[in-house]
C-alpha cells in the first residue's frame, strides 16, 4: 500500500473521531459555552485533518488547490464565528457555568 | 480500502450532524441553536467534499467552496439581529414555555 | 453505501420539516430552515444535481436567512395561535397527501432507465449539445440556449419581485448629514469579525466571477453568481455599515443594473433576429454557428447574473433598512 493512501486514512479517521467527539459534547455538555468550545475546537481540527487528508489523494492539480482554499477559508471563518457568537452570548446576559457556580458557593457561605 | 475509509468518514460526519440537528432542536438558548447550525454548515462542507472523493467525482469541491465563503454570513446576519435587541433569551427561554 | 448516506439525510430532512412546523418561535424555525437548506444541498450533490446543488448553497444559507430575519425583524418574534383546531386543513393536507403517494405509484422507479423522461428530449440534449451549442456542461446548454425563453421569464420574474419589494416596502436613502464614522449600524463591538470581513469580502467577489464566467465548464452560471455576489455585499453591509454599503453601491445604480441585466437579455434576442434569425437564436450571432453561441450564452448569463445581484441587494435593501432609518 502506498503511504499516501495511509496518511489519508489516517488523517481522515483521525479526523472523524475528533468531529465525533465535538458532536458528543455539543449534545451532552452542560451549557452554552462548555457547548460551544467542544463545537468550536473540534469544528477547525476536523476540518483540516479531513481536508489535508483529501489533499494526498489529489496530486497537484486544480481540486488540491480548490481544497487548499476551502481549508484556509474554513480556518479563517470558523473560528471567527466562535469568537463572534461568544462574545455576543456574554453580551446578552449569559453567564458561564463555572461563575453561576461561585455566585452560588458564595450565596451559601453567607 | 480507501473506499471504506471514505465511507466510514461520511458516516461519521452524518452522526454528527445528527447530533447537531438535536442540538438545533432541543435548544435551549438561541444562540445554542445558531452555534448548532454554524457547526452544520461546516460539517456539510466536509460532507460535501469526502462525498465527492467516495462516488470518484471531486468537482463537487465548488459547491464546498461556496460554503466555506459564505456560510457564515448566517451567523453575522443573526449576531446583527441581536444586537440591537437587550434580552435576545426572551427569543427563546424555556420559562416563556412555562407561561402557556 | 450512497443509499444509505442518502436515507439518512432524508430522515434527517423529515425531522427537521416536522420540527419547523411544531415550533413556534420564529426565529428558531429560521434556524431550522437554515438546516433544511443545507440538507437539502447534500440531497442534490449525491442525487448528482450539481447546478442545482449549487444554486441551493448560494441562495439557502446566506440570502434566504438574511432576508427571513430582516422580515422577522419586521414583525412578531412568535407564530400565533390560531383560535381554532385546524382539523379540516389536516385532514385536506392528508388526503391530498395519500392521492400524492398514489400518485407516485405509477411514476416509473428510481434510476429506471426506460423511463419516458429519459427518452424525450434528454438524449439530444446530453449527445449533441457538444456540436450544436458547444459548452461542456451542458446544464449551461440547456438553461442559456435550449430554453432559453424559460430563463428570460425567470429573469423577468426576479426583477419583477426585486421591484415590487422596492415598490411596497421603499428605501430611505439618507444624504448628506451622517458622516460613516458615526454610523450606528455598524458592528463596532467586533472588530475581529471587521477585519476577517475585510479580509474575505475580496474573496467572495473573485469567486463570484469565476462561478459566472466558469459556468459553461463547471457547475454555476449568471443565477449563483448573482446571489454570490449579492451576499459580498450585504455581509459588507452587515458588518462594516449601511452608509459605506450605500456609498459602494447607491440604490439609484442598482436599480439601473437590475434593469439593465434584462434590458441585455432581450436585446441579445433582438440582436438575433436583427441577424436573421429567431428571437434569441444565438448561432446568427457569430462568424460560425458555434462562435454565435458561445457569444449569445455569454452575454445572456450576463444579463441573468447582473439582473438577480442588483434584485437581491435591493430586496435586502429595502427589508432591512426600512426600521433603521
Amino acid at each position: 500500500m502506498e503511504i499516501t493512501a495511509i496518511i489519508t486514512a489516517l488523517c481522515l479517521v483521525l479526523g472523524s473521531l475528533l468531529g465525533i467527539t465535538g458532536g458528543i459534547g455539543v449534545y451532552r455538555l452542560p451549557d452554552f459555552f462548555t457547548r460551544l468550545h467542544a463545537c468550536g475546537i473540534t469544528d477547525s481540527a476536523c476540518a483540516f485533518l479531513i481536508l489535508s487528508g483529501l489533499m494526498f489523494q489529489t496530486g497537484t492539480s486544480l481540486e488540491t488547490v480548490k481544497l487548499l482554499f476551502i481549508l484556509i477559508f474554513l480556518l479563517i471563518t470558523s473560528p471567527t464565528s466562535t469568537h463572534a457568537l461568544a462574545k455576543a452570548a456574554l453580551n446578552s446576559g449569559e453567564t458561564p457555568l463555572m461563575e453561576q457556580q461561585q455566585t452560588q458557593q458564595k450565596r451559601e457561605e453567607r | 480500502m480507501l473506499e471504506a475509509i471514505y465511507g466510514a468518514s461520511c458516516l461519521a460526519i452524518l452522526a454528527v450532524m445528527g447530533l447537531a440537528l438535536l442540538r438545533a432542536v432541543l435548544g435551549p438558548s438561541a444562540f445554542d441553536r445558531l452555534m448548532a447550525v454554524n457547526m452544520f454548515g461546516t460539517k456539510t462542507v466536509l460532507l460535501i467534499s469526502v462525498f465527492g472523493f467516495l462516488t470518484g467525482r471531486p468537482d463537487f469541491l465548488d459547491i464546498a467552496l461556496i460554503y466555506a465563503l459564505v456560510n457564515f454570513l448566517g451567523t453575522i446576519a443573526v449576531l446583527r439581529f441581536f444586537e440591537g435587541r437587550k434580552t435576545p433569551a426572551c427569543y427563546d427561554e424555556p420559562a416563556e414555555e412555562q407561561k402557556e | 453505501m450512497e443509499l444509505f448516506i442518502d436515507i439518512t439525510l432524508l430522515t434527517f430532512l423529515c425531522i427537521t420539516a416536522l420540527a419547523i412546523t411544531v415550533i413556534r418561535k420564529l426565529f428558531c424555525a429560521v434556524m431550522l430552515a437554515g438546516i433544511f437548506s443545507l440538507l437539502s444541498a447534500c440531497l442534490f450533490v449525491s442525487m448528482d444535481a450539481v447546478d442545482v446543488a449549487f444554486t441551493e448553497a448560494a441562495v439557502g444559507t446566506g440570502i434566504a436567512t438574511v432576508l427571513m430575519l430582516a422580515a422577522l425583524n419586521l414583525s412578531h418574534s412568535r407564530e400565533k395561535c390560531p383560535p381554532y383546531q385546524p382539523l379540516l386543513a389536516l385532514l385536506v393536507v392528508c388526503t391530498t397527501g395519500a392521492v400524492l403517494v398514489y400518485g407516485t405509484m405509477d411514476l416509473p422507479a428510481f434510476g429506471d432507465a426506460t423511463a419516458p423522461i429519459h427518452h424525450h428530449v434528454a438524449p439530444r440534449y446530453i449527445e449533441q449539445s457538444q456540436q450544436e451549442i458547444g459548452p461542456p456542461n451542458f446544464v449551461t446548454s440547456i438553461l442559456a440556449s435550449y430554453r432559453g425563453y424559460d430563463t428570460l421569464a425567470e429573469t423577468v420574474v426576479i426583477f419583477t419581485a426585486g421591484l415590487s419589494v422596492v415598490a411596497l416596502l421603499g428605501i430611505r436613502d439618507r444624504r448628506g448629514g451622517q458622516s460613516i464614522t458615526t454610523d450606528r449600524s455598524a458592528m463596532k463591538g467586533y472588530l475581529v469579525l471587521r477585519v476577517v470581513t475585510k479580509l474575505l469580502l475580496p474573496f467572495i467577489f473573485l469567486f463570484a466571477l469565476y462561478v459566472q464566467f466558469h459556468g459553461d465548464y463547471g457547475p454555476g452560471g449568471g443565477f449563483q453568481a448573482g446571489v454570490i455576489f449579492a451576499s459580498g455585499v450585504i455581509i459588507h453591509s452587515l458588518t462594516l455599515g449601511r452608509d459605506r454599503t450605500l456609498k459602494a453601491f447607491p440604490q439609484r445604480f442598482l436599480t439601473i443594473l437590475a434593469t439593465a441585466g434584462v434590458l441585455l437579455y432581450g436585446g441579445t434576442g433582438l440582436a438575433a433576429m436583427v441577424r436573421g434569425g429567431n428571437f434569441l437564436d444565438y448561432s446568427v450571432l457569430g462568424a460560425t454557428a458555434l462562435a454565435g453561441q458561445h457569444l449569445g450564452i455569454f452575454l445572456v448569463e450576463l444579463g441573468v447574473g447582473v439582473t438577480v445581484f442588483a434584485s437581491m441587494t435591493l430586496m435586502y435593501y429595502a427589508f432591512s433598512y426600512r426600521k433603521e432609518a
